[in-house]
């Protein structure tokens, strides 16, 4: 039935959302975009939770909740076992024969953002991927923490300013490279794991309806272009998630239990790297000629992933 | 629920977004809902604003462009059509019109005291068919 829905945009533009306006999240921020787009691929009911961040910082504002569907917070670092567990009390139940609508099976869908997922959960994502529970996690990567002010993560990119990283006159920001997690999430042998970017509805929504078929444990990566730590004026959200998308920054992909790649969106243009990080402040002083060189590192880093990636969707393995 | 302060809540309280069972809710439409106050539904952030999106039918296409992009579930599509802004949840983002495909754009930011009816009266004309008609 879904699968009509989200035939065309047309189609999916019939959805009731399940998830609710005057939330305190930024103007403009992506993570509101995702959820949509996550919650609107299914008509089961749901079962949610979210880590501690922007997200769940802004949609459950005592007195107020912006979710239409069972959701829990816990902590920062559990999101995912919060999911785990309430899927695992559903099978049990279900074995008991003590469910009332046993074959109205829910979504279990577990939201983190990077810090989260990244660093500060990571243990307890492992452990859910290797149960196997039948969920999905969802990574809001903003590629900072945003929540608390704009802190480095292990998913900030090489020469970006974040607070702990600021840019200045002897640093040019953060020099970690950006941890690759869905590689890492791949090696659990996870039968599902893909990456995704809300300004690609489409291939975006077939994916989490991929997800949502599966059994098993699945991960999905979201880029969550953020206006206040980016850089960028809120009206140019999808602006962003465009180049980003386009100059192979965030490349579109999936990985199938654990080895199979499809590389899943081809630019018909591919344009520079420079283009992306020109339209972000967080990237402004790599414009300098003491910095420039680190702009065609990061062409090259992008460059390598790219034929890797390629060459892993050749190999078939 | 709402009337207990932060500070007087019991710990495990759960807040409802619905009136009654709500085991549907993804058939059910915003106006045929019942919202709690405890939903944030309930709640405007229209002074949150200082530009406002004005939406002229003239021109759109129906493209739904506006309604997947929109961060705030503030475009109002019905039966594939987008039929209006919700003001009290729009934020004033601007993304709508940014994405919006049409020339002129079917939306444009206004500050947010301009009145409707001179906007829709100042929109900028489609040119092609201006040419044509001269
Ligand atoms: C164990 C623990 N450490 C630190 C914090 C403080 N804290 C709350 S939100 C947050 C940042 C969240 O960053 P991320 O997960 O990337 O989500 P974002 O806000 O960027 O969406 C931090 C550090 C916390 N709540 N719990
Ligand atoms: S800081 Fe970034 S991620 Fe957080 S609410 Fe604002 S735009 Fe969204
Ligand atoms: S301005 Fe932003 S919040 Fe308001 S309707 Fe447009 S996209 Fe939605
Ligand atoms: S993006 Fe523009 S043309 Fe498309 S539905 Fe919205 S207002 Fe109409
Ligand atoms: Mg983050």
């Amino acid at each position: 039935m879904f699968q009509a829905k989200t035939k065309n945009l047309k189609n999916f533009s019939t959805s009731a959302e399940r998830f609710e306006g005057a939330n305190l999240l930024c103007p403009g921020c992506a993570h509101s975009i995702i959820v949509r787009e996550v919650l609107n691929a299914t008509n089961d009911n749901l079962i949610l939770a979210a880590s501690t961040g922007c997200l769940e910082v802004c949609t459950a504002v005592y007195p107020h909740t912006s979710w239409d569907a069972s959701w829990i917070h816990i902590g920062f670092e559990n999101g995912s076992s919060a999911v785990a567990g309430a899927e695992a009390m559903y099978k049990a139940l279900k074995n008991k024969g003590r469910l009332k609508q046993p074959d109205r099976t829910p979504k279990f869908v577990a939201f983190g953002g990077d810090g989260a997922t990244y660093d500060i959960g990571f243990q307890w994502i492992s452990g859910c991927f290797e149960r196997g529970h039948d969920m999905m996690y969802v990574c809001l990567d903003n590629e900072v923490y945003a929540n608390t002010g704009g802190q480095r993560s292990s998913s900030t990119p090489i020469g970006a300013s974040a607070t702990t990283t600021p840019a200045g006159r002897i640093s040019y920001g953060e020099k970690q490279n950006k941890k690759d997690i869905m590689a890492i999430m791949a090696a659990h042998g996870a039968p599902y794991v893909a990456q995704v970017a809300p300004n690609k509805w489409k291939d975006m929504v077939a994916k989490i309806q991929k997800g949502f078929a599966t059994e098993g444990p699945v991960f999905i990566n979201a880029m969550s272009a953020c206006t206040t730590e980016w850089k960028f004026a809120p009206e140019d959200t999808i602006a962003i998630s465009d180049l980003a998308t386009d100059s192979l920054v965030f490349p579109l992909y999936e990985i199938i239990d654990g080895t199979k790649l499809n590389i899943t969106y081809r630019p018909k243009n591919v344009i520079p790297v420079r283009d992306y990080l020109g339209a972000q402040g967080r990237f402004k002083h790599l414009f300098t000629k003491q910095n420039e060189y680190l702009i065609d590192e990061w062409q090259a880093r992008v460059d390598a992933k790219w034929e890797q990636l390629q060459r892993r969707e050749e190999a078939c393995l | 629920m709402v009337e207990n302060g932060w500070d007087t809540f019991e710990i495990g309280t759960i807040l409802r977004p619905f009136e009654g069972p709500a085991s549907d809710v993804a058939n059910i439409l915003p106006e045929d809902r019942s919202y709690t106050k405890s939903n944030s539904f309930s709640v405007s952030v229209a002074d949150w604003r200082i530009e406002k999106p004005l939406f002229n039918k003239e021109h759109c296409i129906d493209c739904q462009f506006c309604w997947i992009y929109c961060p705030d579930m503030s475009i109002i599509s019905r039966d594939k059509k987008m039929i209006g802004i919700d003001y009290d949840h729009c934020k004033g983002c601007g993304i709508c019109v940014e994405v919006c495909p049409t020339t002129p754009k079917s939306l444009l930011m206004f500050p947010e005291q301009k009145d409707e009816e001179a906007a829709l009266s100042e929109w900028p004309k489609k040119e092609k068919k201006e040419a044509k008609e001269n």
